[in-house]
């Protein structure tokens, strides 16, 4: 079991959950973050104040899936995600070392493959 | 009420409405201010606008508008109206000769709290509101009372021949430099210039600029203290100026960032209110538009330049309300056109002496203003801390002195039940351990 860990451009995550819905990955959270990658800051004026926006909006997408779902899970994310400019986001695939599905006490991959 | 045959009614129609439009323009004011502010200071920020509408106006009731309006001396009206003894609904007082004193006395009050509340933009997010609660309370009666006196009730600026319709010295020139005054007595926000202090609600600057706008009809047309030709055209010169200063400020912004932006547009429109209000019942409407687009220039560069001092003066009462009301002075003093005010022409219809009287009396109000606004704020501070702790300033106004935020979901809130069943268990608790 993995756990996936996209960060991605919150006018992709829309384009992003369509890709999983169509991979057929269910199960998923999704958190609105903010962060830096490298891209060009934007500026901002307020009467004679000039600010500098570091941190830009993110969308980040936490999926727990079995190992054969990573793959199908990476390319949904990255294909729906990508503009080709900076600030795309990142992908992360992390170890699990436990599952449980707290409704019926399920452990591991059965805790992650949908019901029905 | 009584009908007096000298009692108009059209004329008590229109400064009974007047009289509301203004009144309208401190909430709007505000929101203004409000939404120029931080998330944890914004409700702060409004009731300081607010509660000018209760301090400020006892004060103007019981002693303010005798020492503004009673004849007295030139230099100050005395306490015959005090505690509002005569201010009743006879006609033919020299002031308002066609309405009842009791809404002259109320037309005016509404002049005396925006300008109360404009001071607040100098010194937002530090000053402790009971302090503040004071300094509004006693500003109203020892530094507008008189400057009103000076101009519109019977003392030496208005003897002297300086026009000013409806408060371009009175009201802006006195709270742009009042609010400089006390931002540099209160001193600075703690984290001023080593943060960004960013709008948390631009649309409440926008939403307060249009009230205020709104309520800028009585301001100026209720100055002609009568529903006639004077008030019509105090009127149209409201609603053209500002336009004036929106296209040239928009044009300032787009050549400074490329952009125009919201709270310079929201700022425009308010900087064209201030200039036109000195001239809007002396000047014919193609010179309000003038004076509209000409005032834009001197409060944007003023706003750019503060921004770059050390002096917080917050949301640049000063750029926007001095700098502002004194242009529109000045000015008044060029475009004047006697056969549109029957009063007195400018330099550019024959007249420039004018120019000088405009200009005294711009210093007058701006010295008495900055004077009387230091001793005032000294002798509170030797009496009450002026300043809000830096730890109160950093967690925020709204929950340091009010007990409040703005906005909050209720997450991680726990209702405090009342006394009778918590407390014993608490103690119980306490004497276990």
């Amino acid at each position: 079991m993995k756990i996936i860990v996209a960060i991605v451009r919150p006018e992709r995550a829309n384009d992003v959950l369509e890709a999983l819905y169509r991979a057929e990955v269910r199960g998923l959270s999704v958190s609105r973050v903010q962060g830096h990658g490298g891209e060009l800051e934007r500026m901002e004026t307020y009467r004679g104040m000039t600010v500098k926006v570091e941190l830009t909006e993110k969308v980040r997408f936490e999926i727990g899936v079995s190992d054969h779902f990573v793959e199908p899970t990476v390319r949904a994310i990255m294909l729906a995600a990508r503009t080709g400019e900076v600030g795309d986001g990142k992908i992360f695939v992390l170890p699990v070392e436990k599952v449980y599905r707290i409704r019926t006490g399920e452990e591991d991959s059965a805790a992650v493959t949908p019901v029905g | 009420m009584t009908t007096t045959p000298a009692l108009n009614g059209a004329d008590l129609a229109w400064m009974m409405t007047a009289t509301a439009l203004v009144l309208l323009m401190t909430p709007a004011l505000g929101f203004f201010y409000g939404g120029m502010t931080g998330n944890k200071n914004v409700l702060n920020t409004i009731l300081m606008s607010f509660t000018t509408l209760g301090f400020s106006l006892v004060a103007w009731a019981l002693v303010g508008y005798s020492l503004a309006f009673s004849p007295g001396s030139a230099v100050l009206g005395d306490l015959r109206w005090a505690l509002l003894n005569s201010v009743n609904l006879a006609p033919g007082q020299s002031l308002s000769p066609t309405i009842a004193p009791v809404i002259y006395m109320a037309f005016q009050a509404t002049f005396a709290i925006i300008t109360t509340a404009l001071v607040s933009g100098g010194i937002i997010g530090r000053m402790r509101f009971q302090a503040y609660l004071v300094f509004i309370t006693l500003w109203i009666v020892c530094v507008y009372a008189p400057i009103a006196h000076w101009v519109w009730g019977g003392g030496w600026l208005g003897a002297l021949g300086a026009l000013d319709f409806a408060g371009g010295t009175v009201v802006h020139v006195n709270a742009g430099v009042a609010a400089l005054v006390a931002a540099l007595v209160v001193g600075n926000r703690r984290d001023y210039g080593r943060q960004a202090f960013v709008p948390g609600n631009v649309p409440f600057v926008l939403l307060g600029a249009s009230l205020l706008w709104f309520g800028w009809f009585g301001f100026n047309g209720g100055s002609a203290v009568a529903s006639n030709g004077l008030a019509a055209l105090a009127f149209v010169n409201t609603f053209l100026a500002p336009a004036g200063t929106m296209v040239v400020w928009a044009l300032l912004d787009m050549r400074r960032t490329g952009k125009v932006t919201a709270i310079g547009i929201a700022s425009a429109i308010v900087v064209g209110l201030v200039v036109i209000t000195p001239a809007s019942g002396f000047v014919p409407p193609i010179w309000a538009l003038v004076m509209g687009g000409l005032g834009a220039v001197p409060s944007y560069y003023a706003m750019q330049w503060r921004a770059r001092t050390p002096v917080d003066e917050s949301l640049d009462v000063f750029a926007g309300h001095a700098v502002g009301g004194a242009t529109g002075a000045i000015l008044t003093g060029v475009f004047a056109v006697k056969a549109w005010n029957t009063v007195q022409n400018g330099l550019i219809a024959g007249n420039p002496q004018q120019l000088l009287i405009q200009a005294l009396a711009v210093a007058g109000a701006a010295a008495y203003s900055a004077l009387g606004t230091f001793v005032l704020l000294k002798l509170i501070g030797t009496v009450m801390p002026l300043r809000a702790t830096r730890q109160d300033q950093a967690q925020g106004m709204d929950p340091t002195q009010h007990g409040e935020e703005a906005y909050t979901g209720g997450e991680g809130t726990v209702l405090v039940l009342p006394e009778i069943s918590p407390q014993p268990k608490l103690e119980s608790a306490r004497a276990k351990a």
